[in-house]
């Protein structure tokens, strides 16, 4: 490797099923460092978790070597899921292959940077807000974000758990699809995964894979103006030439008004922080975790661990989220935002009345500049306008190719109703083709 | 903005510099930090306080949000009770910082 793109914070093999047929037999992955791997330390790409070394595997790592991916490491991240550029790791940023002076996004920065730069067939991502799409549109690769309950979480260190799933990047769209196939499907260590027999209008024997044939005659695209909206000139045009290749290869476009998506990023991190400050809570340097050495008693010792273990960014979240659900506070903040999510999710249900998929850019910008965003966190924070949307409405969304501005990959963002990632797989599909 | 009648009169005086209207002062910042358990630094107050103020400034836009009617399609998913083994003892001490016989050790309490 030329460059030195900071891709893994650990570098081990965990080989796969050697008699696996399929797909990925042989194929090589790697895994976001927040997803266990057992006997393979597990950092969330934190100080706090430098040394913690699971006693299991997650369910997804487990499908996959079963599938007969061998796992060549674990990769870097924004430290806790918590960044949009993979900049806030207390292991250093990851460049992006690209070009190596622009963050690769994030919070999967390593995992999408590891497939770009050619160091893994395919890598797991986790996307809370659009984790797994970002790093994909600004890397020119593929990313999946599957419908909320479609993707086991067992084994992922939770950050928001009414909002995350663990999606697949790849390549090209049909080797995130294979490897969507061999992740998905009910868990009984997850009670939040779905047995898609039982969902009204799934598909239980979808095949996302195959799915991936280019087909969209008579597919109809919805064009959100919002989502275009205040987006860089050169992503639209990419975005706007891809999408009028849609219409090219027989898909219909028709505009559609998304009005509840303005509210989407505000939604978004008042219900992240809040489920952040919850789940954080964990770390306390007793039963996992690093420890400061403390004279003081049980709250300052805790106190203290938190300061030494967490950065900026997560102290941030951790606070602005109890601030958010503190006394005299909860009904301004977290009550609104979960009105705002259901009036983002009953938009999005409307909108898929009259139209299959729904098409944007992925992110409105094109990938910073190292350092450019870091020390202004709302400007951070705004760049998620394309994807928090999906996640607040639970839905299937993949990010694309698109082509290049100035040198630099643009994604389009594909979105569709709950549990139909076959069709935003066929959609995609048809835009890697042209 | 302050959630607790004490911390009011110092606190505006201490945000008076470079003050918004969605203004948070330094002692909040440290209220919530207490709350949640984190010590910060003072420098680090002084850049959470700037920072809380244009953040929670953004969030203010969520009082345009009509009230909506949440229709979430959740069911209890449940399963037999039945005795799987789990981590052993000493998997679930592997991790931990300090451990005496077979138990993990805290801080003092008090």
């Amino acid at each position: 490797m030329a460059t030195d793109y900071n891709l893994f914070i650990t570098e081990a093999t965990i080989d796969g099923d050697a008699d696996a047929e399929g797909p990925l037999a042989d194929a090589t992955v790697a895994v976001k460092d927040n997803i266990s791997t057992e006997g393979v330390r597990t950092t969330c790409g934190s100080e706090m978790l430098a040394d913690y070394v699971p006693p299991y595997s997650a369910t997804v790592v487990d499908r996959l070597i079963d599938a007969g991916a061998t796992v060549v490491g674990k990769t870097n991240m924004d430290e806790f899921g918590m960044g949009t550029t993979t900049e806030t790791s207390a292991f250093g940023p990851t460049r992006n292959p690209a070009d190596p002076e622009r963050v690769p996004g994030g919070s999967s920065g390593g995992s999408a940077a590891a497939v770009a730069a050619g160091e893994a067939d395919l890598a797991l991502g986790s996307d809370t807000g659009g984790s797994v799409r970002c790093p994909a549109a600004f890397c020119g690769v593929v990313g999946i974000k599957p419908t909320y309950g479609l993707v086991s979480r067992y084994g992922l260190v939770a950050y928001a758990n009414s909002l995350e799933q663990i999606g697949p990047i790849a390549g090209s769209v049909e080797e995130a699809a294979a490897a969507l196939d061999v992740i998905a499907g009910p868990d009984p260590n997850d009670g939040t995964t779905r047995d898609l027999s039982e969902v009204e209008g799934a598909d239980p024997d979808a095949s996302y894979a195959a799915a991936a044939d280019g087909d969209v005659d008579g597919l109809t695209v919805g064009v959100p103006t919002e989502l275009f909206d205040g987006a860089d000139e050169r992503v639209v045009e990419t975005v706007e030439a891809a999408i009028a290749d849609l219409e090219a290869q027989g898909a219909e476009t028709t505009e559609i008004s998304l009005p509840s998506v303005e509210h989407a990023v505000q939604a978004y991190y008042v219900i992240a922080m809040a489920e952040a400050s919850s789940n954080l809570a964990r770390f306390d340097g007793v039963r996992y975790g690093n420890r400061a050495e403390s004279d003081g008693n049980w709250n300052e010792s805790f106190a203290e661990t938190r300061e030494e273990g967490f950065g900026a960014e997560v102290k941030r979240r951790i606070l602005l989220g109890t601030y958010a659900l503190s006394a005299g506070y909860h009904d301004k903040y977290y009550e609104k935002a979960q009105d705002a999510r259901a009036w983002v999710r009953r938009d999005f249900e409307e909108a898929f009345a009259d139209v299959d998929v729904i098409a944007s850019p992925t992110m409105p910008v094109l990938p910073f500049e190292l350092g450019e965003s870091l020390d202004d966190p709302l400007r951070m924070y705004l760049a998620d306008a394309n994807t928090t949307p999906v996640n607040l409405a639970n839905l299937p969304a993949i990010s694309v190719p698109a082509g290049e501005a100035d040198g630099l990959p643009v994604g389009l963002q594909l979105v569709g109703p709950k549990f139909d990632e076959e069709t935003v797989i066929r959609a995609a599909s048809a835009v890697e083709e042209r | 903005m302050s959630d607790t009648s004490e911390s009011t009169g110092d606190a505006e005086a201490d945000a008076a510099d470079g003050a918004d209207t969605s203004a948070v002062d330094a002692e909040e910042v440290r209220h919530v930090a207490d709350l949640a358990r984190v010590r910060l630094a003072d420098d680090e107050v002084e850049t959470f306080a700037d920072q809380f103020g244009d953040i929670l400034g953004y969030f203010e836009a969520l009082d345009e949000v009509p009230e909506t009617e949440r229709e979430e399609e959740l069911v209890n998913v449940m399963r037999p009770d039945d005795v799987k083994s789990g981590l052993t003892q000493e998997e679930a001490l592997s991790n931990a910082e300090e451990t005496e016989d077979g138990y993990f050790v805290g801080p003092k309490v008090s």
